[in-house]
This record gives C-alpha cells, structure tokens and sequence, in this order.
C-alpha cells in the first residue's frame, strides 16, 4: 500500500499542479493577473504543442546538451576516481595535491567560462572541460572518503589472509566506498546541467541554452518552456539512472 | 627455552607499549605443534596485542617472538591466520567468496578457490548456504564461515581473538562444542584468547592466566578433558571444575 502511494502521490500532485497552470493561462487569468498579452503565458498543452511542433529544432539542440553535460561528467568521474584512488595510496601525493584540489575547485566557474571560449571557441570541447571541472570535486572528496573508512580491523585480517596491498584495495577499500562514490555522483549529477547551461551562456553555437536565450529575446516563450521541460526530464533521469545504479551495484545495504 | 622443530609460538621475555601505557610485561611463551594454548584475563591486560604481535601484525617494543620457526614480522604473518572478534565477514561477497579470500589473494582463479573453500561447507555444517550473504546467516553460522576462512587459508598457527563473544550462551556451547571438533579432526597450534575461563578450559591443552595490564603471567594451568567429546560431562567433572577454581583465584589476584 505504502509502496504504491510513493508512486501514485507525486504523479497526483505533478499532474494537478499541470491541470490548475492548464486552466490558469487558458482562461488568461495569470496574464491578466501579471498585465500580460496571453501568447506570453502559455498553457501546459501550448507548451506541448511547441515540443511537438518543434521537435527537430529541439532534439538538435538537445544532442548538443546532453553530450556537454555526458562527456562532462564522464571526464570529470574519470578525474575524480584517478585523483581519489592515487591520494588513497601515497600519502605523500595526497598531501601535496588535495589543497591544489580544493584550490582548484574553488576557481569560480563564471570567470573560466567564457575564458575557455576565448581559448578553445564555441564547440562543446570547452563545455565538458567546464562541467567536468565542476563535478570532478565531490565524486574526489566523497570517494576519497569512502577508500579512507574502511576497518583498519579488516584490513588486518586481510594481511593475515596473504592479501597484497592491492588485493585489500580491490576486495575491501573500493566495496566499502562505493556508497560514499554514488554520494559525491549524485551531487556531480545533479550539478551537471546547470554548469552546461551556464557554460553555453558564455558563448555558443548550439544547445539548449542558446535556444532559450534566442527565443527568449524573440518572446517565443512556448519554445522556452518548451525547452525548459526538456532540462527538468534531462535532470530526473540522471539522478533516477544514478540511483538505479546504485541499487544495483551496491547489493548488500 | 630450546629451540626445535616442534616448537610452532614462542616468545621470550616479549613486552610491549603503546607510548607511555605498558601492555604487557615479559611474556614467556610457548605452544608446541598442535597445541592449543588458551590466554585468559581481565579486559585490557594485552591479549589481542599480544595475538597480534604473534600473527607478525605488530612488533614487540623488547623480547623476541617467533611462530613457524620465523621471527621477523613478515615470517610471522605467513605462518600465521588471525581470527579477529567480530567476525569481519565482507557484506559485498557470499559465504563461499568470504571463506575463499586467502586463496583469492594468493592468485586463484575464482572457480578453483570456490571449489577447494566450497568442499569444507559440509564439514561445517553450512552446505545450502555457499550463496548466502553474511548478514543472512545467523550469529553461529557467521562465525563458522569466518573460522572455515582462517582455516582454508592454510596456516600452520591459527590466532583466535574471543571467537565466540559475540554469541549468547547456548549458541556459545555449541560452537565450543564445533570447534573442539573441528580442531580433533585438523589439528593445528590455536592460540586462543577468551575471557571466559570454561571455554578456556574445555578447548585447550593449557591456559595461561594473565594480571591486569601491564598483562604478565600470573600462571598456567594444564586442562583435564581439553576438547573432549562430551563437552558438558567434561565441564562437570570434579577435576575440571577443581582447576576452573584455580584458574578464577589467579584471575582474581592478577586482576588486583
């Protein structure tokens, strides 16, 4: 019962919150509310509408996003677990390099942006590099976390079972951090979007924040929600496929 | 103390501190082959560190320590499978793979380490439950499946530390009965740490009763029945339970 609620409940309220903004702009009660001309505040099924109608338009850019905001995390991941994995086995390094880290991560993003544009030009190579830089931190910290609480207890044990220091990283270290992993990826995750926008705002040939700031200026703003709805359905799915993961990788909590 | 073959644990005038908190004070000890060797006392008199230096996971601040004939650390942690207190079974694999581990880290392939380690279910009673995670067996089983791991990995002295306090009393008696078993069918050198003199004397061949910390030893008792049989024909006995009495007033003036 509890576990049909959990899913008929959100659906309920999506779908009356859709109906009340349904019957709200199409009898142009928010327009006339606001002082607006009704083209302005387009209803749900208006918004529908310019999904369909414009769907090449929007794919195209959307192709464009979904790879910035993809290759970004990829690479960023690939950094982060690099980085995590090689502090994790010299201290040393992880002395030298964890403040360069923090230093780095703390290297606002609005200032690089259109720098990189500047350097490297419109395509999407300097969108991954941005978001990348922005979710490589805390799949890092959250990792390197994780590989540091394992049970100083079971690695003794290991050590008695012949285990190589590389054997007790592979069966004990890594299992034991993964949970703090897919902590830091829901955060890279859930950041990963706004960076790319932000990245096109600084400059860009395509995608779908150079779609919304063009039709936004143009006052097609069917278009902007349009697109708007695309982004949000972009966003659940990666935290719905990160947490999916988990549950699937992480078997045994 | 001479040194010859059958010789498996020996210390000599072994003390340790951890900076200034003296753990232990001039331990002599031996344990030949085969022998199991109880070490009893108050909490905190050193027993798990002095398992541990045994097992080469530490090293003694004064004396000498030797086990299967080796004295430096790493000789020692190769002839030696410690048996931690809490049963430290890995949640992420089955009962099988955690019994496997040290043929696993010796390089088997995972078939081949599942066959040699999956032999010795039956034995000890987990057969149906190779599959199993640990945190679907019971207290009992879990502690099965983490001794068949320090079994399966082949060392000639096993270092057990309180194997069963985590279990209630009746599950306890039963797996001291198991293990007395376990042990009469493969003999080993078991240096075995309890704070229960009972379980002390029912499974070794000697108990060594340590003082309160700095942990020296008070005396040593040699056990009546060690792992008999019947374990609670052996518990009764007069003699046994003549030399528990002896055992708990040495416990108690160590303890002062």
């Amino acid at each position: 019962m509890r576990a049909v609620l959990r899913i008929v409940l959100p659906i309920a309220l999506i779908a009356a919150l859709v109906g009340l903004w349904q019957i709200a702009a199409s009898t142009g009660w928010i327009a006339e509310a606001l002082n607006l001309e009704p083209f302005l505040v387009p209803s749900p099924a208006e918004v529908g509408d310019a999904i369909w109608n414009n769907r090449t338009l929007l794919w195209e850019n959307t192709w464009v996003t979904l790879r910035e905001i993809l290759f970004g995390l990829l690479a960023g991941a690939a950094v982060g677990v690099g980085l995590a994995t090689a502090m994790r086995f010299s201290r040393v390094l992880r002395d030298a390099v964890f403040p360069l880290t923090v230093a780095v991560q703390a290297v606002p993003i609005v200032v690089i942006a259109p720098i990189l544009v500047v350097w490297f030009g419109y395509g999407i190579g300097p969108k991954v590099v941005i978001v990348a830089f922005a979710v490589f931190f805390p799949i890092t910290v959250n990792l390197l976390d994780g590989l540091r609480a394992v049970d100083p207890e079971a690695v003794k044990m290991m050590r008695t079972l012949d285990a190589s220091r590389w054997a007790t990283f592979r069966r004990v270290e890594v299992p034991t951090a993964l949970p703090y992993f897919f902590s830091g990826a829901k955060v890279a995750v859930a950041i990963a979007p706004i960076v790319a926008l932000f990245a096109e705002l600084a400059g860009s040939n395509a995608g779908l924040m150079r779609l919304i700031v063009q039709d936004n200026a143009n006052l097609e703003i069917a278009r902007v929600f349009a697109a708007t709805v695309i982004l949000i359905a972009i966003g659940v799915l990666l935290v719905g496929l990160t947490a999916l993961a988990q549950r699937l990788v992480v078997t045994w909590r | 103390m001479r040194k010859d073959n059958s010789v498996s644990v020996a210390a000599r005038g072994l003390s340790h501190s951890y900076g200034e908190l003296r753990s232990l004070q001039r331990i002599d000890l031996a344990a030949a082959d085969g022998e199991v060797v109880a070490l009893v006392g108050p909490s905190g008199c050193g027993k798990s560190t002095l398992l541990e230096i045994v097992c080469g996971l530490r090293e003694p601040s004064t004396g000498e320590v030797e086990a299967g004939g080796a004295a430096g650390a790493t000789g020692r942690l190769a002839h030696c499978a410690y048996m931690p207190q809490r049963d430290l079974l890995l949640p992420w694999f089955s009962a099988l793979d955690n019994a496997a581990l040290a043929l696993r880290n010796r390089g088997a392939g995972k078939a081949e380490a599942r066959r040699e380690a999956g032999a010795l279910f039956e034995r000890f009673g987990l057969a149906g439950f190779e599959g199993a995670r640990p945190q679907e067996l019971s207290g009992g089983m879990r502690q099965r499946v983490a001794f068949l791991r320090t079994l399966v990995a082949g060392k000639p002295v096993l270092a057990l530390d309180e194997p069963f306090a985590s279990l209630d009393a009746i599950s306890r008696a039963e797996m001291q009965g198991w293990l007395a078993g376990a042990l009469r069918a493969d003999s080993r050198t078991v240096l075995l740490v309890s704070h229960d003199i009972e379980e002390a004397l029912y499974l070794a061949d000697r108990v060594v009763v340590l003082s309160a910390r700095p942990g020296r030893i008070v005396t040593e008792l040699s056990a009546p029945h060690p792992r008999a049989e019947d374990r609670d024909h052996a518990v009764t006995d007069p003699a046994f339970v003549t030399v528990r009495e002896h055992a708990l007033v040495s416990l108690r003036e160590g303890a002062r």
